[in-house]
């Protein structure tokens, strides 16, 4: 039987004394896509950040890539791509010391730099300070830094809030459906959260409203999670 | 897939079972971490020529408030440790300030390196900001308030100033990495630092006065030199002990 990347039970988390995150629930397969929604404030983004091991849970127990954490999280950083609303990039230096920064931190050639440059199509502004490039070209760096050690589970925070359909499709590759990686992806549309969505997770005020596989559900039953 | 450099084995503690990840080399991560600060504050010029001109100005107000030719002995190592103990407070403030609004503690926290890379990053960082300040503010603490010329005493203040600025660096690292996730960091980092820097300026104070002593310059009093080597190492013992835990959630 094959390991989960994502397993959580009975997840508890909170910001002092209001649980953020209460009795969430699930598994996911290696090589499939979690789709995560619910309206602002539902905990999606608290979630994302407990699997990416940058906050621990305080009740329940969680493993990622087979590991537990937050005693094994030290076994899970560097396997986990993560694409949250701050793009982790320092506004004075450009995009290629942002991605050689990361690139040396993750033991990663810069072959792969240049190679991710490419990929998302800045190439030609790979030398500007990133404060002089507009939203979206950063949230494709932001997506080339999450990808640039291959991770095998990816955890996406609305990865395509701030980008045209052109740079959607560019980054295709790196983030989308066919990228082979595990998949944890939050989101607030519907019909094209639920493209290439394995399973669904419904979040309400911290709680699990929804757990359904994504071909049983259409986009109306997602809607009705923002009622 | 690209090939990982310089990587070497995670050590995980015993009785951990799961292969780690590959942990990446220690040095080299220093190094671009060093090198990140490095560059960003090349780029803003937050930190050093701020610290450099408080501690410019300072010394002016004293020349013009004190009222007199020059000042020796122990008033002058007292106006030259305060004045450059503020001057780094003012560094320390801004130490971690990049990566808590860019979301560099993240990025950091997300690979997989050792932690303490960060905290010898920017101690090496805090050092170098420190370096710069002195190269400034000394020889014009020379010439606005010391009556006689400050080289013959240099190797002493020297040792003194390495002293004192291995002390600042650890402990302005701790207490900035304590404060930066607070609210009120900006008046935090002081709060404690301050307390925790008084013995510094004490034995940096008594280690310089006999330099600076015009008529029977001595050398620096190796007991203060001794107290504040052990300071720095017991700073230096509890910094590598705490800073793991600074970074957590």
């Amino acid at each position: 039987m094959t390991t989960p990347a994502v397993e959580v039970s009975g997840l508890v988390r909170r910001y002092g004394e209001r649980e953020v995150l209460s009795g969430v629930e699930l598994a996911l397969e290696p090589g499939r896509t979690l789709v995560v929604f619910g309206p602002n404030g539902a905990g999606k983004t608290t979630l994302l950040r407990v699997l990416a091991t940058l906050l621990r849970p305080h009740a329940g127990t969680v493993r990622v890539l087979g590991s537990a954490i937050p005693e094994e999280d030290w076994a899970v950083r560097g396997r986990v791509g993560f694409v949250g609303h701050e793009p982790l990039l320092y506004r004075e230096l450009t995009a290629r010391e942002n991605l050689r920064f990361h690139a040396r931190l993750h033991g990663v050639a810069e072959d792969r730099v240049r190679e991710l440059l490419d990929q998302v199509a800045l190439t030609e502004r790979a030398d500007e300070p990133l404060r002089t490039l507009s939203r979206g070209m950063v949230q494709r760096v932001a997506v080339a830094r999450a990808v640039l050690h291959e991770p095998e589970l990816l955890l996406l925070d609305e990865p395509y809030a701030n980008l045209d359909p052109a740079a959607i499709e560019l980054l295709a590759p790196l983030i989308g459906a066919s990228c082979g990686c595990t998949r944890v992806l939050c989101s607030h549309d519907p019909s094209g959260g639920l493209d290439g969505a394995d399973v669904v997770l419904g979040l309400r005020a911290g709680r699990p409203a929804l757990l359904a596989q994504a071909g049983t559900l259409a986009p109306e039953d997602i809607t009705e999670l923002y009622r | 897939m690209s090939a990982a450099t310089s990587t070497t084995p995670a050590a995980p503690a015993a009785g951990r079972e799961r292969p780690a990840a590959t942990q990446t080399a220690f040095w080299p991560t220093v190094g671009a971490l060093l090198r990140k600060e490095l560059l960003v504050e090349l780029r803003t010029l937050e930190s050093v020529p701020a610290m450099s001109l408080f501690a410019l100005s300072t010394y002016v107000v004293f020349h013009f408030a004190l009222n007199r030719g020059s000042v020796e002995g122990d008033l002058a190592a007292g106006i030259l440790w305060v004045t450059l103990l503020f001057a780094a407070i003012l560094g320390v403030n801004r130490l971690f300030v990049a990566d808590a609004d860019q979301g560099g503690f993240d990025g950091f926290l997300l690979a997989p390196v050792d932690r303490t890379a960060l905290l010898l990053a920017k101690v090496l960082t805090l050092l170098a900001y420190l370096l710069v300040l002195e190269l400034i503010a000394v020889p014009a603490f020379s010439i606005l308030l010391l009556g006689a010329p400050i080289g013959p005493a240099l190797p002493g203040l020297i040792a003194t100033l390495a002293l004192a600025d291995l002390g600042i660096a650890v402990i302005g690292t701790l207490v900035a990495a304590l404060a930066v996730r607070t609210r009120a960091r900006d008046l935090l980092g002081p709060l404690l630092a301050l307390p925790l820097f008084v013995p510094i300026v004490i034995g940096a104070a008594r280690a310089t006065e006999p330099l600076l002593v015009s008529a029977h310059r001595g050398e620096p009093a190796a007991r203060w030199l001794a107290t504040l080597a052990v300071y720095d190492l017991l700073f230096g013992l509890i910094a590598y002990a705490l800073f793991d835990f600074l970074l957590e959630d």
